[in-house]
């Protein structure tokens, strides 16, 4: 076991990183032979600052999407994770259908989908990031909700808690933990998808719709801005559902 | 319903009571022919080597298992009703708090089970806290207290509903020395002082002894009743108890009684 970084160094240190990947970036961009497709920080930032009104309508669409495809795949999954977990033959039938969703990469189906509900429309996306913000948390509550310890089954019995007290008092409460990391997961998930999906038709709009279109007509610079608004999303949902795991998890068991 | 019940001075009695668990490999017999009783407000612990069946029994007393044969009655009652009329209270080794409740909210939770107003549960969880000498810890969370404190709560817990029968499965053996020679002065006093009767499984001897007002030793393949003791050390349990010879004579007979032999004396103190 090494010595654990000193707060202010575990701060600063990526920081530095950071920053050092900045500065040999804009030296390679003004003194080497970068391709064009890779501008300097500089410009990516100034373009970002310039356009950040298109940028930020973009980022709606896109984050509204996510949010749309996180909620709906979360609740879903709660619901069918209760069903497989209190029924057998509920979690029979659903296993391997989850399983076979798992392994479908979900960007296969977009274009189906896309085409499906038509150039118009944002259900595609929003369907496409509900599927993949389905299966984990699908996974995770159904792990979660078979996580009971013995020791609290028996404190339970031996109090004559009826099932539904047990499920209500004991399983969910059990089950929370596993079900905020589902979401932690799923929330970075659905953005990609979201995002990703926009690559693959639906309407003129999007941060992913605008990275491509700007990257084929030459304003890198701009499209990089964009990738910029991208992980501004990502961030958000990451550290929004990592909070509540925080906030959720602060008296679970190690 | 409760007007109805029986009413015996017979807090435990357990006639011709066996256990047995299918495995792979056939039926395993974990308990045979176990008679015992058990009077009201008396202390009886069971103690034997690992697999001699003292947690079974203790398990079906409490209706979390069910008796292969025999008849077993809580205060005259069949055991599922004695666990559903609230008769007796559990504490386990781990005391299996719930992580996300506080001290508070774990005590009361056996009266919020049976929808217990929100006033009286109150009362009575202050009244707990203050019998295990939890009063300036009941906002905590569990993982915010030390193993022994765990454990007073887990006891608080057990005698939230007022049972006239404390059933324990070594609450202490995962405690250090100190605490728990603490903890078996704390329990007589409040089994003392709530008047329940206690069966208390350890496989600690001088535990057993200091706590009890009888020994049951049992013995494995198959789990059984080999001998009963009688301490005889009457009502006060103090640290003096520890140090007198009337407790060494009393812990050197389960001693005997555990290894079916004589035992050399120097093995003792």
């Amino acid at each position: 076991m090494s010595a654990a970084l000193p707060s202010w160094l575990r701060v600063v240190s990526p920081i530095a990183v950071g920053l050092l990947i900045v500065v040999a970036w804009t030296l390679y961009v003004q003194f080497g032979d970068a391709p064009r497709a890779l501008p300097s920080p500089i410009a990516i930032g100034q373009e970002f600052v310039l356009r950040w009104g298109i940028i930020w309508d973009d980022m709606l669409v896109t984050g509204t999407n996510a949010a749309i495809g996180l909620t709906v795949g979360a609740v879903l999954a709660v619901i069918l994770a209760g069903l497989a977990a209190a029924w057998r033959p509920v979690d029979g039938m659903l296993a391997p259908l989850v399983a076979a969703l798992a392994v479908i990469p979900i960007v296969a189906i977009t274009p189906i989908l896309n085409t499906m509900f038509g150039a118009s429309s944002q259900f595609g996306r929003a369907a496409v990031a509900t599927i993949a913000a389905f299966i984990p948390v699908f996974v995770n509550v159904l792990r979660g909700l078979r996580q009971t310890r013995p020791v609290h089954r028996d404190v339970m019995r031996a109090s004559a808690a009826t099932s539904a007290q047990t499920f209500r008092m004991l399983t969910l409460p059990t089950a929370v933990p596993y079900l905020m990391t589902g979401l932690r997961v799923a929330g970075s998930l659905a953005v990609i998808a979201a995002l990703v999906a926009e690559y693959f038709g639906g309407p003129s709009d999007g941060i992913g719709t605008s990275i491509a279109t700007y990257a084929k007509s030459g304003r890198a610079a701009l499209a990089w801005a964009y990738v910029g608004g991208g992980i501004l999303i990502g961030l958000v949902f990451f550290l929004v559902t990592a909070l509540l795991e925080r906030l959720v998890t602060r008296h679970a068991p190690a | 319903m409760t007007a109805t019940t029986p009413t015996t001075d017979l807090a435990v009695q357990a006639t011709g009571v066996g256990k047995v668990f299918p495995t792979k490999a056939g039926d395993v017999a974990a308990l045979t022919e176990v008679e015992l009783e058990v009077k009201a407000g008396e202390f009886v612990s069971l103690i034997g080597p690992s697999g001699c069946g003292k947690s079974t029994l203790l398990r079906l007393i409490a209706d979390l298992d069910q008796a292969s044969s025999g008849e077993l009655t809580i205060f005259g009652k069949p055991a599922r009703r004695a666990r559903i009329d609230q008769d007796y209270g559990i504490a386990f080794q781990q005391a299996g708090l719930l992580p996300w409740r506080t001290v508070a909210a774990n005590i009361g939770l056996p009266l919020e089970l049976h929808k217990v107003g929100k006033a009286e549960r109150d009362a009575r969880v202050a009244e707990l806290a203050e019998l295990v000498g939890l009063t300036d810890f009941v906002d905590r969370y569990p993982d915010q207290l030390s193993g022994g404190m765990q454990q007073r709560v887990a006891i608080a817990r057990s005698l939230a509903a007022r049972p006239k029968l404390l059933l324990m499965d070594e609450p202490f053996g995962a405690l250090d020395e100190m605490t728990r020679e603490y903890l078996q002065g704390e329990l007589t006093r409040i089994a003392a002082e709530t008047g329940a009767a206690v069966v208390f499984v350890t496989h600690s001897i001088p535990e057993a002894v200091f706590l009890s007002d009888r020994v049951v030793v049992m013995s494995p393949r198959p789990g059984r009743i080999t001998d009963v003791i009688e301490t005889g050390l009457g009502e006060v349990r103090d640290e003096a108890l520890r140090e007198s010879p009337a407790y060494f004579e009393k812990v050197t007979a389960v001693r005997e009684a555990l290894h079916g032999t004589k035992v050399e004396r120097a093995n003792e103190r």
